[in-house]
């Protein structure tokens, strides 16, 4: 009675708990995002690269550890703007007016960017 | 910030950036879900894979290196166990929803015809909530999202042993959670 009923619990929780489809808005919403990502420091690695192949004392550099960072910071700005963006939802339902959103969506991306601050240290 | 290659060179880094794409295309629909049937709306379960997957490309690299060849899912779904452990802390507040509404799920539900008038789906779906955290999370992991033993062992931080008995634990407090919300059944 015990185990047919143990089976009968895990038969019904792999219904219940079916997997879900994803909205298509948010598939497409992440693939912009991270797409933006990528490209940007795609973007900021090849101009680097471009850059440095100008000048000869670089040359035995190139695509060393300053790639990264170069390619890092720019990313991270874009981090900064979209994780801000992302709450814009919340921040409109809490603002009674512009001034007020203007204020909250400030201090948001202050907020954003010394957390990125902190992660990276 | 962008995930740091070993290689940083275009060709690592375009290496890199497919590697994570490939990583999105095969589990979102497993954060997606994971997310759900923790927050129990679709508006923040979408907030919560996305910032999962952010946080996961900024790490990617490094989660890489040190899974030696092993699956990262359990990995994505560690992150989105933070992350909904802050969300959380952050606005006190527990599912405002117990996982609930038929319309809901049947909204998106793959087995939309499963779960459709089924009250019995929607008990367990209820008493799913009302069990511990860890409990609940075991639950998700090998039901919602089919992980083994051992996957959930990693999403969780404990050993293999330790989750086979949180899962074991979990189904029995469920069995007599859903037994409790039937009534007295006949002898």
């Amino acid at each position: 009675m015990s185990s047919e009923r143990a089976i009968d619990i895990e038969t019904m929780l792999r219904q219940a708990l079916a997997p879900i489809e994803p909205p298509e808005e948010l598939q497409l919403r992440l693939e912009n995002t991270l797409g933006s990502l990528v490209e940007l420091a795609a973007d900021e690695l090849e101009s680097w690269e471009l850059s440095t192949l100008g000048d000869p004392k670089n040359w035995a550099r190139l695509g060393r550890p300053a790639a990264a960072a170069v390619v890092g910071s720019a990313a991270a700005v874009g981090l900064v703007v979209l994780r801000t963006r992302r709450q814009r939802h919340r921040r409109r339902a809490q603002s009674s007016n512009v001034a007020e959103l203007a204020v909250r969506t400030l201090r948001d991306g202050g907020r954003e960017a010394r957390r990125l601050l902190d992660d990276l240290h | 910030m962008a995930p740091a290659p070993e290689d940083p060179s275009p060709a690592g880094k375009a290496r890199l950036d497919a590697e994570f794409s490939a990583l999105y295309k095969a589990h979102l629909k497993d954060v997606y879900s994971y997310s759900y049937y923790r927050v129990g709306n679709h508006h923040d379960a979408e907030d919560l894979t996305e910032q999962t997957f952010l946080q996961a490309y900024r790490h990617f690299a490094r989660a890489q290196r040190e899974s030696d060849g092993r699956p990262l899912r359990p990995w994505l779904i560690r992150i989105a166990h933070n992350l909904a452990a802050n969300y959380y802390r952050d606005r006190s507040r527990k599912p405002q929803t117990p996982i609930d509404d038929a319309s809901t799920i049947s909204a998106t539900h793959t087995t939309e015809a499963l779960v459709e008038d089924r009250d019995d789906l929607k008990r367990i779906l209820e008493c799913v909530q009302d069990l511990p955290d860890d409990r609940r999370e075991a639950l998700i992991m090998r039901f919602a999202l089919g992980m083994d033993n051992r996957e959930i062992a990693r999403a969780l931080g404990r050993t293999d042993g330790a989750t086979k008995v949180l899962l074991h634990r979990a189904i029995k407090q469920l069995e007599d959670l859903v037994q409790k919300a039937e009534g007295p059944t006949e002898a």
